[in-house]
């Protein structure tokens, strides 16, 4: 066993885990923030999808170990007790959740996109949404959503 | 999926991160941005005793663009290529077929180093390297040496990397200004593993083509360059004909895998197809 001292969610943790404990499942089992959704396990599917340093990252395809000193944000630390996010706003409004299961990594993907790109168009949102698997809406919803978003990223410091 | 146990060190120097590969029992494996190597360890295809996690060793991360080429480090990310603002003149190839790499998530971790000491046979990078001339830089235990990407390939993740050898980075050849070029490749969901892609470039002297390139990834069991295809085009002028041509030549070169998701015979139509249509669009025909 290792320990491994970050942040997560603004908040300093320290876990001890084995060297092959994936992020994802160090941010379940151990830290019990299982709003980070896990399905292939091996990096297609996209609903694992975390922030590491600001940067959406696969967290199957990530090592617990690997994080000492970064700062990592999941879907929780994107959402408020006292209200949906714009993005997540926009989500409800459009319908762009169906089961839900897959939303967490596509939040977390397009908030990842959106503070580094607020500009960006629908043809980039689609390919960046491309690596995100989504079996219930079809994504015509999500696009709407993310593109209605973006003004609330527009003008916010990067 | 659970993966396999191991132990884990973060060396800081590139002689730490060697001697820490050839001290045991030669299952050590680094770990660069892990992209290839969790899934392979999440389907267990490999089982190392120990992952050398290259994230601590400074400068491998550099891209150098000089009058002979571009040298670039085993930790440059495909996110880090997208965003380089002298890459896509100094190496267009390069940028082009990185565009197929992956999806925005793995771009963020995915390095150049680990792909080419995976050698997938669809995956990009392998494929820039031998189209375009790369040369590998490696460092081992008994010193450092240079491999030519042609020769370092062998076949689906095998390569002519030793047990205790690191890639520590590539030279791409200098791009000479106004080279024909075009790189096509069809995967069913784009970033997903190619079912094949063809890579062509050629110089254009007095309307004819000199130093054909043409190379292949996904169709075949390593990346390579189909030299029947390259007789073709040397010296000829680029028609429509003679895509087609050097289309039919690349098919019949090829002996592709057959797997779920295309027969061996769609995936040699698909890679003459793709190489008619990566000259053409090097030629600028329409």
């Amino acid at each position: 066993m290792r320990d491994v001292a970050f942040e997560v969610n603004g908040k300093a943790c320290r876990v001890a885990v084995e060297p092959r404990t994936t992020l994802a499942d160090c941010l379940r089992h151990d830290l019990g923030l299982t709003g980070t959704h896990v399905a292939c396990a091996h990096g297609v599917c996209g609903a694992c999808t975390v922030l590491v340093d600001g940067e959406a990252v696969r967290s199957c395809l990530t090592l617990a170990v690997q994080m000492e000193g970064a700062a990592v944000t999941t879907i929780e630390g994107l959402s408020s007790e006292d209200g949906l996010s714009p993005l997540q706003a926009a989500f409800r409004k459009h319908g762009a959740v169906q089961c839900g299961f897959c939303t967490p990594g596509i939040i977390t993907t397009m908030h990842a996109l959106l503070t580094t790109e607020p500009h960006a168009d629908e043809a980039r949102v689609r390919e960046v949404l491309s690596g995100n698997i989504c079996r219930c809406t079809g994504y015509m919803a999500m696009v709407a959503a993310v593109l209605e978003a973006r003004a609330a990223y527009q003008g916010a410091p990067a | 999926m659970k993966l396999p146990a191991f132990d884990y060190a973060t060396p800081t120097s590139i002689g730490e991160a060697v001697a820490l590969l050839a001290a045991g029992d030669g299952s050590a494996r680094p770990l660069s941005g892990g992209q290839t190597l969790m899934p392979l360890l999440a389907f267990r295809l490999t089982a190392p005793s120990l992952l050398v996690d290259l994230r601590g060793i400074p400068g491998l991360d550099a891209v150098e663009i000089g009058e002979a080429g571009t040298r670039l480090g085993a930790r440059v990310r495909w996110c880090d290529i997208e965003a380089h603002a002298g890459l896509a003149a100094a190496q267009p190839l390069l940028v082009a077929m990185i565009g197929h790499v992956a999806h925005y998530q793995i771009r963020k971790r995915g390095t150049l180093g680990g792909s080419m000491a995976h050698a997938d046979p669809a995956a990009e990078m392998p494929g820039v390297a031998v189209a375009c001339d790369g040369v590998l830089h490696l460092v081992g235990a008994g010193g450092a040496r240079d491999v030519a990407a042609r020769d370092f390939f062998l076949g689906p993740l095998t390569t002519a990397l030793a047990a205790d050898e690191l890639i520590v980075g590539i030279t791409l050849p200098a791009w000479p200004h106004g080279r024909r070029w075009g790189f096509q490749e069809f995967a069913r969901r784009r970033g997903d593993f190619a079912l094949a892609g063809v890579a062509v470039h050629y110089d254009e002297v007095g309307g004819r083509a000199v130093g054909a390139h043409v190379a292949v990834i996904g169709a075949c069991s390593a990346p390579h360059r189909v030299a029947a295809a390259e007789a073709l085009l040397e010296g000829s002028a680029v028609t429509s004909a003679l895509a087609a041509e050097v289309g039919r030549a690349v098919a019949a070169s090829v002996s592709p895998p057959e797997d779920i998701h295309a027969t061996a015979a769609y995936r040699r139509s698909l890679a003459g197809t793709l190489a008619e249509r990566a000259l053409a669009a090097a030629g600028g025909l329409a």
